[in-house]
């Protein structure tokens, strides 16, 4: 029996947890003396305020919205992909591969190609590990630890390498052909009259984001091997007793994982950069982590989480600007965000059962009473 | 290669595995009583920042020490709150307090000194200085001998000694203790510790504890041995090195040191491309050389060179009511 009605699980909890992580910032932000009401005006107005603000939120948001699904999934299964990092760095070499060698007539035929790149290569990057879990037992959170930094030495010689065009000295790859540049946010929205999200980096990527969360609804919900994920997460033993291989559920359900957190290069390294840098990740990987426990592994949730996160770095990037708080600052929001929604979850949940239960003992006890009467 | 250079290099091993054994041993005590800890690279991170800042304040590198082992403690028992009491994901909090530590450093940092995130550069006594063993320079001339003990034993600051003394200590502790016996046990079996009316949660604790003084020794020993002040992110994935140095090393004492000191040789390695290619005749791209750890450690998990076998209560909360 569920002690809370479902909306207090799904809405009420982690918005208990965005408070209190909301309220240890602020003491943060009091404790090296500055005003967290300022602080709050500055990210609102700086992210919110303006296309141009929109436009680096639903870029960052997009990210995240990759990130956050590639955990997600895996939670759906009990895994935890904390690889996602490794994963998107090595997407962003099958998109860098797909854009340079291929000579594409269209970005719409190249953001296929890239998209299907991106998905390989994350996938094959998360393969690894869940094949070596399902089959040799090894930790699945440590290995994908370990292909994070295998990932980064593995690009890093790239692209002091082979990647590098000839003559430069930078470590990233040349530009990639203008065919395969992504329209942006401004591209599609602006008028000649009416310039909106002027510079920023949101692009076409955003809408397969979306796409991407529906798609992974209708895949964990209303698919069978949803089902068998989602068996399997509840109940490994149950879920083989029904038939259900571990290993095929372990190798897809990472491989999905895997191919989301690649496909989040379309956004930064085909959509942005238009080119392969180094750490071209930048912690995104990681930030799934929090947006994934955030939107309760939801699709829905995973898009309100990633745009909140979206909202908070690029809000974070304002702060830093006008005033002396670093943008470190929304590394400790996200760590809080995490350790509440995460790990300390039934410190949240625990006195927030208690009083349900009080409250539904005392409403059966009132229709006892009336009945008798 | 002569004898000079390679002794350098060993040096630099012994300095360069240091921290990774200290973060390694704390490892070892947490996931022995089956708290998994991929913290530690936070906690190594808030000790360095702590302890440079104090010793930079106070002048005096012990009490910057103190402070470092505080800080450590206090995200340690973050973490003991969350896997033990509240019976949370023990991975999940370590990643948490990795970004923790991450960013809380940097911000204090930047309001405390406001130097973009570092503390001054320590000097002198706020700084642990080399210490030159008894007889090391009169010895200096013994042949063969007399380097070694000059150069590879003699000259290390206090903490490199210390590390190297925690090793036998915890072999001591964990295999000749009543309570390294049940420290083990709980990490094994938590259900027969509690029916012998023994605290599980007791236990529990004291292993994160044990973990939280030894993390801040080793980002005491980063910020104010091998370097002089802090960095930002400056533990630079040295605790997930030592995370893999576990595994490597099998949860053991003994072989901890070993696979530290592997590690610590890789990083030397790194350091001096001249040397590989002058004694193999090719170059060794650094990069493999930054991998290789982290290879190892997926292949020994992976059971190929021996299987590595976690504590089996590893990351499981413990429900006392069942």
């Amino acid at each position: 029996m569920d002690v809370m009605p479902k909306w207090a699980d799904v809405v009420l909890i982690p918005v208990i947890s965005l408070v209190l992580a909301a309220a240890l910032s602020a003491i943060v932000i009091l404790a090296i003396g500055e005003s967290p009401w300022e602080a709050l005006k500055i990210m609102v107005q700086g992210a919110l305020g303006s296309t141009y603000g929109w436009g680096y939120t639903l870029y960052y948001a997009t990210n995240f919205v990759f990130t956050g699904l590639a955990v997600a999934i895996a939670f759906h299964a009990r895994m935890f992909n904390i690889g996602g990092e490794g994963q998107a760095a090595l997407g962003g070499l099958g998109v860098a591969l797909v854009c340079l060698y291929i000579p594409w007539p269209h970005w719409s035929l190249a953001l296929l190609g890239a998209t299907a790149g991106a998905a390989l290569f994350g996938a094959a990057w998360a393969i690894i590990p869940a094949v070596l879990q399902a089959k040799r037992g090894s930790h699945i959170v440590i290995t994908t630890i370990m292909f994070n930094f295998i990932a980064a030495a593995f690009l890093n010689y790239l692209l002091v390498g082979a990647l590098k065009p000839a003559g430069s000295m930078e470590p990233a790859t040349g530009k990639f052909p203008d065919a395969t540049f992504l329209p942006s946010f401004q591209d599609m929205f602006s008028t000649a009259d009416n310039p909106l999200f002027r510079g920023a980096p949101a692009n076409v990527t955003f809408f397969v984001a979306i796409a991407a969360c529906v798609v992974i609804w209708a895949l964990i919900w209303r698919t069978r091997l949803g089902y068998e994920l989602r068996a399997f997460g509840h109940s490994e033993t149950a879920a083989k007793y029904a038939g259900i291989s571990p290993t095929k559920i372990i190798v897809i359900s990472m491989a999905i994982s895997g191919a989301l957190a690649g496909m989040m290069a379309i956004n930064n390294v085909m959509g942005e950069a238009e080119r392969l840098v180094l750490n071209a990740v930048e912690g995104a990987g990681f930030i799934g982590i929090a947006v994934a426990l955030m939107g309760r592994s939801h699709p829905f949730g995973v898009f309100l989480a990633a745009i909140l996160f979206g909202f908070l770095y690029q809000g974070g990037a304002e702060l830093a600007l006008w005033t002396s708080i670093p943008r470190e600052l929304i590394v400790v929001i996200q760590a809080l965000v995490i350790l509440f929604t995460g790990a300390l979850d039934n410190m949240v949940r625990m006195p927030l059962e208690r009083i349900f239960l009080a409250r539904r003992r005392k409403a059966a006890r009132a229709t006892t009473l009336t009945a008798a009467e | 290669m002569d004898l000079l250079t390679l002794l350098q290099l060993l040096d630099s091993t012994l300095r360069l595995a240091t921290p990774l054994l200290l973060a390694c041993l704390a490892g070892l005590f947490s996931e022995r009583a089956g708290i998994f800890d991929i913290g530690l690279e936070g906690k190594m991170l808030a000790s360095a920042f702590l302890s440079a800042a104090i010793a930079f304040t106070t002048g005096s590198v012990w009490i910057g020490l103190l402070a470092g082992v505080g800080a450590s403690l206090l995200l340690s028992a973050i973490h003991g709150v969350a896997s033990i009491t509240f019976r949370g994901n023990q991975l999940i909090s370590g990643v948490a307090i990795n970004f923790l530590a991450a960013g809380l450093t940097v911000v204090i940092a930047q309001s405390w000194f406001a130097e973009g995130g570092r503390t001054p550069q320590l000097a002198g006594a706020a700084r642990f200085n080399p210490i030159t063993l008894p007889f090391a320079n009169e010895l200096r001339d013994v042949p063969v001998l007399g380097p070694i003990y000059y150069e590879l034993i003699s000259g290390h600051t206090a903490l490199v000694y210390v590390a190297l003394l925690i090793v036998p200590l915890s072999w001591w502790v964990l295999y000749s203790t009543r309570f390294g016996l049940r420290l083990r046990a709980v990490g094994e079996n938590p259900a027969a510790v509690d029916t012998a009316g023994i605290s599980v949660i007791g236990l529990r604790f004291t292993a994160v504890a044990i973990c939280g003084v030894l993390c801040g020794l080793a980002g005491a020993y980063l910020a104010t041995a091998l370097q002089a002040g802090f960095t930002k992110d400056m533990s630079a994935g040295r605790g997930y090195i030592a995370l893999a140095a576990l595994i490597f090393a099998k949860w053991k004492p003994w072989p901890c040191l070993w696979a530290t000191l592997l590690f610590g040789f890789l990083q030397a390695l790194a350091l001096r491309p001249d040397l590989i290619t002058s004694t193999l005749g090719f170059s060794v791209q650094t990069q493999l050389l930054d991998a290789l750890p982290y290879i190892l450690t997926v292949v020994i998990l992976a059971g190929f060179v021996g299987k590595a076998i976690p504590p089996r209560a590893g990351g499981e909360p413990y429900i006392k009511e069942r």
